[in-house]
């Protein structure tokens, strides 16, 4: 048994590898670095002025949107707001419908992130446990192909197709989200299932648990870290998505939240309060999820990235 | 022993292998029949045929049925007749379409140097002695969950406002106006809005590429003497090659679909002076262009393909290090 999982530990050296990677990302104090013992300040002061571009446009979407119709129109993004005004806010609210457009939007990144997950767990349970046989070994390759193929050269036939069965609204475009991003998914829950020694799904075997049960009990828990990292990429790519929303959902009203907000570029152009309260309350959810989830965040995206 | 480096290398390419070699492991643990062959259980197909359709109709039917359409002279509905390679052969020679190659290539190559040199600087020092490392890390990350259009909105703003509110002030004549109305320069702001979205993944990998390197390598440069930029130039940047390869191609294949940030600045304006492929492969469908813009896509598609069998020729090159 032991000789087993020692021959086994080849083909799970990419996950050991990044989750070292991820390791390391939690505990980097760890590291101690001969020669920089002390402090270095002036590191600290450049770093500090490059987070202040980052903080900028988030300052100047904050104050603009805090601002009274009057002070906002005169067009200086550094001042700051007095009085206070918070009427830009119920003005965007009710122009760009924020309650539909929100659940629009949060309707498709679960659908997407859901299905992304679950398909792709189950499909890849099934091509790894089935290595052997060409069917399942064809699929993996043949799913895989999606990640050389970028959206806009399908397009144009899945807005022409979707609009000939009806699927020109947000479950149109749930289904080509999770389609889009099985590849990914399928390259992470294979390689880390690849990982998980067989003895323990024997064992569950012989107390009698059929497949589905050893994957609904057994594996599918096991699945959790790789689950939440694909469960981010999922989230980042249809939440903040534009391209594919903007093209395969023909009705306006149907519309997600990042899309909704092109209405200040055409309709609304001068009410600079109205669109950046607008623009503030697009941007908040993502931030608010991230500032809870932040280490998850960081260690989903390097251990994705650094295997994808 | 594995190499740090070898980790990034770690992608589709390297994986296949590994799923090549892996699948003798995973025939010890399979049932067998009495000839030795392992049965599957029904269920898997159901766990896979439903995806496998699904992916089928929704990828593969389009993609093929675009690329038919491509020879032919379709525009998006009523007849159509055959018409071989003459859209491709117009393709080729239409100035709007071989332009938005240019800019998308331009742009795709001016960002993946810019994002890379920051991403790495800053991972450089994010990683490096310093106070207020995890809050700076987080504040790093923030633009990585902000939507492309909506921070493009305020951007274009700032642009149209700020900027040339700057440039009078300081008395630059080229920078009192907006540049997003300038052809020559609304490259310009698509390349910083892009780089300000894109550098907190970048940054994410090079951190990890570094936090991989052992501190002895750092020992050792020390007692040879080596100062601060050498150290920088002679043994980090050696170390982390494979993940300045992998960045590099994964962002340079996402800049080349550049939309929405577009969208949000200049809308491929003044003109057409910021046209993406992407922009132009989607006049196709209000153009009454189809079947010619269909020949484009499959022009960018090819070029996709190049370009990640490019990245798989070098992840299985670093893998068989």
């Amino acid at each position: 048994m032991t000789q087993t999982a020692a021959k086994r530990n080849p083909a799970s050296v990419p996950t050991t590898r990044s989750s070292d990677a991820a390791v390391a990302t939690r505990a980097p104090r760890r590291r101690g670095r001969v020669g920089q013992e002390r402090t270095n300040w002036s590191t600290l002061v450049i770093l500090l002025l490059c987070a202040l571009t980052v903080l900028l446009p988030l300052y100047v979407t904050i104050s603009m949107s805090l601002k009274s119709t009057s002070q906002a129109v005169d067009g200086n993004a550094f001042s700051l707001p007095s009085p206070i005004d918070f009427s830009g806010f119920a003005q965007a609210w009710e122009l760009t419908n924020f309650p539909v457009a929100f659940l629009i939007s949060l309707f498709i990144t679960a659908g997407t992130v859901v299905g992304t997950v679950i398909l792709g767990a189950l499909a890849s349970y099934a091509i790894v446990r089935n290595w052997d046989h060409r069917l399942f070994r064809w699929s993996f390759f043949y799913l895989l192909t999606a990640l050389f193929l970028p959206f806009p050269v399908v397009a144009l036939p899945q807005i022409q197709l979707t609009g000939l069965v009806g699927l020109a609204n947000p479950v149109g475009v749930i289904i080509l989200k999770i389609m889009f991003e099985l590849s990914f998914s399928i390259l992470l829950f294979t390689a880390f299932l690849r990982s998980i020694p067989l003895e323990l799904e024997e064992s569950a075997r012989i107390d009698g648990a059929t497949t589905w049960q050893t994957f609904r009990r057994l594996i599918f828990p096991l699945l959790a870290p790789m689950s939440a990292t694909v469960a981010i990429f999922a989230f980042l790519a249809s939440w903040n998505d534009f391209m594919m929303p903007s093209l395969i959902i023909a009705d306006s009203a149907q519309q997600t939240l990042p899309v909704v907000q092109s209405i200040f570029q055409t309709q609304f152009s001068n009410n600079y309060n109205v669109s950046f309260a607008s623009y503030l309350m697009a941007m908040a959810p993502a931030i608010i999820v991230y500032l809870f989830t932040q280490r998850w965040v960081m260690e989903g995206v390097t251990q994705g990235a650094v295997k994808g | 022993m594995s190499t740090p480096v070898s980790t990034a290398a770690a992608s589709a390419g390297a994986l296949v292998d590994e799923a090549e070699h892996g699948s003798v492991d995973h025939l010890a643990g399979s049932r067998h029949d009495r000839r030795g062959r392992t049965r599957v259980d029904p269920i898997y197909y159901w766990f896979l045929i439903p995806t496998l359709a699904l992916f089928t109709l929704t990828i593969t039917v389009p993609a093929v049925l675009g690329i038919f359409y491509s020879f032919t002279n379709f525009i998006g509905f009523g007849d159509w007749q055959f018409t071989g390679f003459t859209n491709y052969i117009a393709v080729f020679s239409d100035p709007a379409i071989l332009a938005s190659y240019g800019f998308t290539f331009g742009f795709a190559i001016v960002t993946v140097l810019l994002v890379n040199v920051i991403a790495f600087l800053l991972a450089v020092g994010l990683t490096s002695r310093i106070k207020l490392k995890t809050p700076l890390r987080a504040v790093f990350v923030i633009p990585m969950v902000i939507s492309g259009i909506v921070i493009a909105y305020v951007f274009n703003f700032l642009f149209s406002n700020s900027l040339p509110a700057f440039g009078a002030a300081a008395g630059i004549p080229w920078l009192s106006e907006s540049i997003l109305a300038n052809p020559d320069l609304a490259w310009v702001s698509i390349v910083i809005v892009t780089a300000w979205q894109s550098i907190p993944a970048t940054l994410l990998i090079y951190i990890a590429g570094l936090l991989s390197i052992p501190g002895e390598v750092y020992e050792a440069a020390d007692i040879d003497g080596a100062g601060a930029a050498r150290r920088l130039w002679s043994v980090t940047l050696p170390l982390v090659a494979g993940y300045v390869v992998i960045n590099i191609i994964i962002g340079f294949k996402n800049y080349l679909n550049v939309y929405e940030v577009i969208v949000g600045l200049t809308n491929g304006g003044p003109g057409t002076a910021t046209r993406s492929i992407a922009m132009t492969i989607f006049t196709g469908f209000t153009g009454g262009d189809y079947a010619y813009q269909m020949a484009n896509a499959t022009i960018f598609f090819i070029i996709a393909v190049a370009i990640s069998v490019l990245q798989l020729r070098i992840s299985r090159g670093r893998a068989a290090n």
